[in-house]
């Protein structure tokens, strides 16, 4: 079985949130993590590997420093790494980042893709859905549980308050949430391994199927009008002396005030 | 020279400490509290292979560097000395000594289950008469037939009971000189638990890294098969000063952690705890201090990461070893205790973790060859 899994850098929410004049984030700026939900994703391919046996590809599109989640991810035992790497991708939004994903799985043979559900980043939750219309193959998101039938993968989607399970015909795609399993720790030994490894190194002249209207800044329909860091909250107004009922009323006023409610 | 780590090596840290702060931290106060081995946290280290880093990947080892080995014990050791000497006096005194002087059989049959964690490992050389002087040795073995007959007692034995495979040095001869004087030959055996006549004596109560399990060990007529014997007969004491110079250097990497992880907790306090109207970081006695803290933990971190180095490239690394243990032992003391003092009353409440970093330091002054062992190994290097 050949599995390619998606990953993406993501700056480390446990430090400081860096934006550019344009109002992206300063990916260089920041500490960086590998998302959870995708090292979920990546965790659940190392397990279908030891159940089944498999080969995986991690790609990522990003920074050159991106390269250091690819190590991370060999070095918790993936075989093979593709970066996605090129000024002009800079600046996508989803719809850009599955199209330059797309263009560079369609060079790959593969019978599953797992990407992670959401980055941290972004939350949007489209590029994994995305990637599967333009590579024409079925989708299964938010998945909680994994297994490979024969030449299918059933699979546990989650919902709120329950959970749905969908067989699909690979190849085909899913989501991973982080809930799906815990990751595995690298290896001492793994890490040094992984630093020996090649990374394979693609621009944009290596997309397959790919059109320049669709990568990049440019490429990308959604426009960022503005962002900021965390909106620091006043002190509160702090009301004493009310009874149950009457506390209740000036809680509700007060919202209907704010057309919270 | 270069003092810049390599990629490898940044990302080796990065998971010693996730896997310290996520799987180690939150058991450190109770694995203190009540004396217990981390049972539980050393097999997910064997998981990962830190039972094994130094170790070739053909005898089951992760295959990495001195260096990779000692950043591993330092992690722990910021959060939780006693597992950072688990594995220490595992990985040092017990897979090194076979890793070098062990024959093609013994390494398949006891470093491969060692370094892939599945087995621990222990060391017994001191004794209730020979600590720095190893020459007090009690502990006879004698060939019977095709075994050697072991019985003496060994003591204050980390990883005493929760190991399966031990070191144990024994008088195998004894000589005189030219001079007339009698002395003792000293030789180096594998003893695997559960071996008749090895028995376990009492638990000792440590003041600090109380989850190591430190035991005595009693050897009654504990017949071990010939082919055990470490290294060449008589070759014992050698064994022991060449094993201890690296696990010297695992000690001086966990007293570098235990100074780093107490400076660590002691810098988020000052900055919190307010007297007079400000943080006691605000105040230039609480700021100096720290200053000074940290620059004596840097210079002991280049001199550990420096015998690291000397221990990877070099045949004989004596002196560094024992440079780099007595100063990083000497500054874990000495940061703790004026860590504890930054805490004032709260620093010694055992809720607090510089508490338990102060008592866990001291022993590193101690073990493995006290500061004074360490200066009469440096002066006699230097004035032969």
């Amino acid at each position: 079985m050949k599995i390619v899994v998606c990953v993406k850098q993501v700056p480390d929410t446990a430090g400081e949130v860096k934006f550019k004049p344009d109002g992206s984030l300063d990916r260089a700026a920041m500490e960086t993590i590998m998302n959870h939900d995708d090292k979920a994703g990546l965790e659940a391919a190392l397990r279908l590997k030891e159940q089944y046996g498999a080969e995986i590809t991690v790609v990522t599109m990003g920074l050159p420093k991106a390269e250091d989640v690819l190590r991370e991810a060999m070095a918790m035992g993936a075989d093979k790494a593709i970066l996605v790497t090129d000024r002009v991708l800079g600046g996508a939004d989803t719809w850009a980042t599955s199209t330059t994903l797309a263009g560079a799985i369609r060079n790959l043979e593969y019978d599953l893709i797992i990407t992670g559900r959401q980055a941290i980043d972004g939350d949007t939750a489209q590029v994994g859905p995305q990637l599967s219309e333009h590579l024409g193959i079925p989708v299964i998101s938010y998945a909680q549980k994994i297994e490979v039938e024969g030449d299918s993968v059933v699979v546990e989607r989650q919902y709120e308050d329950r959970y749905h399970v969908v067989r699909a015909k690979m190849p085909c795609l899913i989501t991973a949430l982080a809930e799906l399993n815990e990751p595995r720790y690298m290896t001492p030994g793994g890490i040094f391994d992984a630093y020996k490894k090649e990374i394979t190194v693609w621009g944009r002249a290596d997309l397959k199927d790919v059109d320049d209207s669709n990568i990049g800044l440019a490429g990308s329909p959604t426009k960022i009008a503005k962002a900021s860091d965390k909106v620091r909250k006043g002190a509160g107004t702090k009301v004493d002396n009310l009874g149950a009922a009457e506390a209740a009323d000036y809680i509700v006023n007060t919202l209907k005030e704010k057309f919270v409610i | 020279m270069d003092f810049q780590l390599s990629k490898e090596h940044e990302m080796a840290r990065k998971l010693f400490q996730d896997f310290a702060q996520n799987e180690v931290k939150p058991l450190a106060q109770e694995t203190d509290e009540t004396e217990t081995f981390p049972r539980a946290t050393v097999e997910k280290m064997q998981k990962y292979g830190f039972m094994g880093i130094a170790v070739p990947k053909e005898y089951g080892g992760q295959g990495c560097d001195p260096l990779t080995y000692v950043m591993c014990v330092e992690e722990l050791a910021k959060v939780c000395g006693t597992t950072a000497v688990i594995v220490s006096a595992h990985s040092s005194l017990c897979c090194d000594p076979i890793l070098h002087y062990g024959t093609e059989e013994q390494k398949q049959k006891f470093l491969v289950p060692l370094a892939k964690g599945e087995k621990l490992g222990a060391f017994g050389l001191t004794e209730p008469g020979a600590g720095t002087d190893a020459q007090g040795q009690q502990t006879k073995a004698v060939l019977d037939g095709d075994e050697y007959v072991l019985n003496g007692s060994k003591c204050f034995i980390t990883n005493g009971k929760e190991a399966d495979i031990y070191i144990i040095f024994a008088v195998t001869d004894i000589v005189t000189d030219a001079k007339g004087r009698s002395k003792k030959i000293i030789s180096a055996f594998i003893v695997e638990k559960g071996t008749p006549g090895f028995t376990f004596g009492t638990k000792e109560k440590k003041m600090g890294i109380r989850g190591s399990s430190t035991y005595e060990l009693i050897f009654t007529d504990c017949r071990i098969p010939k082919e055990n014997l470490l290294g060449k007969l008589g070759e014992g004491f050698k064994i022991a000063m060449h094993t201890l110079d690296g696990g010297r250097i695992g000690i001086a990497a966990q007293a570098l952690g235990i100074a780093e992880g107490a400076l660590d907790l002691t810098i988020a306090y000052t900055k919190e705890r307010k007297q007079f109207g400000k943080s006691i970081a605000a105040q230039q006695n609480t700021s100096f201090q720290i200053a000074n803290m940290a620059t004596r933990i840097e210079a002991a971190k280049l001199l550990v990461y420096a015998a690291a180095k000397a221990k990877e490239t070099q045949k004989v690394y004596t002196v560094e070893a024992a440079k780099a243990k007595l100063f990083a032992a000497e500054t874990a003391m000495a940061v703790t205790t004026e860590c504890v003092q930054l805490h004032g009353g709260y620093g010694y409440i055992r809720e607090y973790d510089v508490e338990r970093m102060m008592r866990d330091a001291k022993i590193t002054e101690i073990y493995e060859g006290t500061s004074e062992v360490q200066r009469m190994v440096i002066s006699g290097a230097l004035l032969r």
